[in-house]
């Protein structure tokens, strides 16, 4: 064995060999990774449903399925509209400010773009389970301020004829509002925004 | 701060003591060449293959009337799927050439001699497990290959006296090869082969790491050992022979990419034409082979003929062309291992092999006609013969006398 | 020693070299010359196949939207132009003839053509569609010189013409089709060229993929082969 080793040489060697394999191998697990999520056949199920609501009246509620899950259509009648305001004192988030829960055109006060209609994900944002509809006023499981909404059977989270969440409940947002659009006074397009696919 | 981790480790799990057993104290002959790459490339294989098929379980459908169309959902819909698959298919075809590179390696190096039977043993139990493995898989695409493949493979036990009928039917668990016959086969391919094949291939590596390797010139290293009690002609494993291994996987990498990138049907050997056609329980393809690896057992299967209205002897005749490799510690009687220092004899007969072994394999890709047949009889006696005659031609050889240490290479 | 190697290496030569692929009745297969990347060609190939083959067959595996992607086309043009049955993007070009009915009329059911191209291969297909000529006594009155008694009549008859067999076993024109010969290998060509495209919708990312891969190998060689040298000073 020779006694003049060049350690210099070996460690920027070993360093340089270590960088350039480690990326290789960062790379490689991209695909592998990639591969994980929603392919062409789960993005094609999951392209934008239409519903057709001309039948829908109002205190009616239909859903429908986009991506697999739950969108609740709901036709509120002007009383409902009017009680939405009456109840802002007792949610979390009123005014919608928080933004990831609904596109910008549905930032309002009925987080809807035409206010008869509310369509909404219905997915509980406390732990996935979709809510129940309870439009009844003041049954006696729910109390006597109940104006109807949605009600959780999971852990009872409570959220109104908007998707609002009331205060004191497990789950920590509005529901969901999906990106959706009109095609005319009866046709909603569900899943994409009138500018193009969510 | 490392040292402080490993510390607390090492009290309660002998990372630190593995990590010299098997590697950086591991001394490894000095003179490996060219041939001894393949043992860790295999292992590189068995990973990648693990892995691939991991992702590829995540996405197929073990049902027959799904797989066909669920194997085209991974090449197309499947985000990188065709990548995943592909690797998988050529890495099969890979596995096989590499394993038969590292088993030529140890014949011709007498590898399988006396310390190191058991490593050699090990080794054609991975190799049996292999080829089950393999066969397996290839049922799964569930394409017109996959199909008439499996049919004729499970058929073969049909032909076993007695018993036959009945073990083919357990097997296939149908009256053909079936929906009950692919479900089992994914079983036991993702899940209880590859579980023998880890565990067989750890104790292939614990075995070789008891005995320590042989090398080119069939030498013992640990016959001189300086004041350290380290061979003389040994260097421990990591860094030399890691940092060696390296260079030979990028190069294996090289090759293997051109496969998996411009021609991953392998001109038709890898993937086969007839498996793009759904598996058709009432179409046999015109021309049906095996997968190349498999091919050299089958001309001998095709060979034999028939005896007294029983195919048995074709099928026994293929079972012991394997077995005959088990036995090569004890049929070979020689003192020497290399080729380098043995007689004529032998080295003309290992040529012989080689060239036999090649022949079987081309003639079990060709159509059955009565030139190819008297062929593969020709080339079966002679497959025979090489075992048969070993412990003849082994002891009489004029081997070359053995150099002490190892040559410089 | 080194012989042995060599004689080694080489016996795995055959292997590389490809399979033969004969075809049934042993034509000679003309080559198509496609090419995947000429996306005009993919286009019109894709025409003549929406038009002319799916009919009666499928492309199962084959969505809209990605051939819309990997053709070059808008969704509207592809929706407006190329799809019949569906009219949702994100589907597959099947067909609304049930596999029951199909064997029932024709007597066998049309195969899905998904993965025609690497099945047959594309010579043959160029070859198969260039080659049908009358003969009585089929019960389609047409046969074909790549696929003897083939149950498919001749689709694109309008466009080639008939063909008849002359003594020698040439082919040679009956009646006059649309288009000039040369016209109608083009546009078999496409229509090959498409199948192509077809039975592989990855394979320009594979080919274009590949050589990334292999310039990456090449530089870490670089960087492997060195460190093994410095290593291996100690041995030599």
């Amino acid at each position: 064995m020779s006694s003049d080793i060049d350690t210099g040489k070996r460690r920027f060697l070993t360093a340089a060999a270590s960088v350039v394999g480690g990326a290789g191998a960062a790379v490689v697990a991209i695909p592998f990774v990639a591969s994980m999520a929603p392919s062409a056949r789960a993005e094609a199920a999951g392209a934008p449903v239409r519903v057709d609501i001309s039948r829908l009246e109002p205190g009616q509620l239909l859903t429908v399925e986009w991506r697999g899950k739950p969108v609740w259509l709901f036709r509120r009648s002007p009383e409902i509209i009017a009680d939405l305001a009456a109840l802002n004192d007792q949610l979390r988030d009123p005014l919608s400010k928080q933004a990831s829960q609904q596109p910008q055109y549905a930032q309002n006060e009925t987080r809807a773009i035409r206010e008869d209609l509310m369509v909404m994900v219905g997915i509980c944002t406390h732990l996935g389970c979709s809510p129940t509809f309870r439009p009844e006023l003041a049954p006696a499981d729910l109390g006597a301020n109940w104006k109807g909404g949605f009600f959780c059977p999971c852990h009872g989270s409570r959220f109104d004829l908007a998707g609002r969440v009331f205060q004191g409940v497990p789950a920590p947002t509005n529901l969901e509002v999906p990106p959706y659009h009109f095609l005319g006074d009866d046709v909603v397009i569900v899943g994409e925004s009138a500018e193009g696919a969510a | 701060m490392f040292a402080n981790m490993m510390n607390w480790i090492d009290a309660r799990f002998p990372a630190s003591k593995m990590w010299r057993e098997h590697l950086s104290e591991y001394y490894a002959p000095k003179n490996f060449n060219f041939w001894y790459f393949f043992g860790s490339l295999a292992l590189f294989l068995l990973v990648l293959q693990i892995v691939t098929g991991i992702f590829l379980t995540m996405n197929y459908k073990p049902d027959a009337d799904m797989a066909f169309a669920s194997v085209e959902y991974i090449m197309r819909d499947v985000q990188w799927g065709w990548l995943i698959r592909y690797l998988h298919s050529t890495g099969a075809s890979a596995f096989f050439i590499v394993i038969y590179l590292h088993m030529f390696r140890g014949l011709m190096y007498g590898s399988y001699k006396q310390p190191r039977e058991l490593v050699w043993i090990f080794g054609m139990l991975i190799y049996v497990a292999l080829m089950a493995e393999a066969f397996m898989g290839y049922l799964l695409p569930w394409g017109q290959m996959s199909y008439w493949g499996a049919q004729v493979i499970i058929s073969l036990f049909g032909a076993v006296p007695f018993v036959g009928e009945s073990l083919a039917l357990w097997i296939r668990g149908d009256f053909v090869v079936a929906d009950a016959t692919l479900n089992r086969f994914f079983a036991l391919h993702v899940i209880a082969i590859p579980l023998v094949l880890v565990a067989l291939v750890v104790m292939h590596i614990i075995a070789l790491h008891e005995v320590g390797s042989n090398n080119p010139d069939g030498v013992e290293i640990k016959k001189y050992k300086d004041e350290n009690g380290k061979p003389l002609d040994g260097i421990p494993f990591h860094p030399y022979y890691t940092v060696k291994d390296i260079v030979g996987l990028t190069v294996f990498l090289f090759l293997f990419s051109l496969v998996v990138f411009y021609m991953p049907e392998g001109g038709g050997w890898f993937l086969e034409d007839a498996n793009f056609v759904p598996a058709d329980p009432l179409k046999t393809p015109e021309h049906i082979v095996p997968v190349w690896y498999f091919t050299p057992f089958y001309a001998i299967l095709r060979a034999i003929p028939s005896v007294a209205g029983s195919s048995f002897p074709g099928v026994a005749a293929m079972g012991l062309a394997i077995v005959m490799l088990f036995l090569l510690p004890w049929l070979d009687r020689s003192p020497v291992r290399s080729v380098r220092y043995r007689g004529p004899y032998f080295r003309t007969a290992l040529a012989i092999f080689v060239v036999t072994f090649v022949m079987l394999g081309f003639l079990g890709t060709q159509p059955a006609t009565p030139t190819y047949t008297v062929m593969s009889q020709v080339f079966t006696i002679l497959y025979f013969a090489f075992f048969i005659l070993m412990p003849f031609y082994t002891k009489y050889d004029k081997d070359k006398p053995v150099p002490d240490r190892v040559t410089d290479q | 020693m080194k012989h042995i190697v060599f004689t080694f290496l080489l016996s795995f030569g055959w292997l590389l070299s490809g399979q033969a692929v004969a075809a049934p009745s042993g034509v000679k297969l003309d080559s198509a010359h496609i090419n995947l990347r000429d996306q005009a060609s993919l286009q019109r190939g894709a025409q003549t196949f929406v038009n002319y083959c799916m009919g009666c067959h499928a492309a199962s595996f084959m969505r809209y939207s990605r051939m819309a992607k990997d053709l070059g086309l808008s969704e509207d043009i592809v929706r407006q132009n190329l799809m019949f049955v569906t009219d949702t993007i994100g589907d597959t070009m099947t067909i609304s003839m049930r596999a029951e009915d199909a064997q029932k009329w024709f007597g066998v059911t049309p195969p899905d053509l998904s993965v025609i191209a690497r099945s047959r291969s594309v010579d043959w297909l160029y070859t198969y569609l260039r080659t049908y000529y009358l003969d009585d006594s089929t019960v389609m009155g047409t046969n074909n010189l790549a696929f003897s008694n083939v149950a498919m009549p001749h689709v694109l008859w309008e466009q080639q013409g008939y063909k008849a067999i002359d003594a020698d076993g040439n082919l040679v024109s009956a009646t006059q089709g649309n288009l000039s010969s040369r016209e109608y290998d083009l546009m078999v060509r496409d229509l090959v060229n498409f199948l192509a495209y077809v039975s592989e919708p990855s394979k320009l990312q594979r080919l274009d993929l590949g050589k990334w891969v292999l310039l990456y190998l090449f530089i870490f060689f670089l960087v492997a082969y060195p460190l093994k040298r410095a290593y291996w000073k100690d041995v030599h």
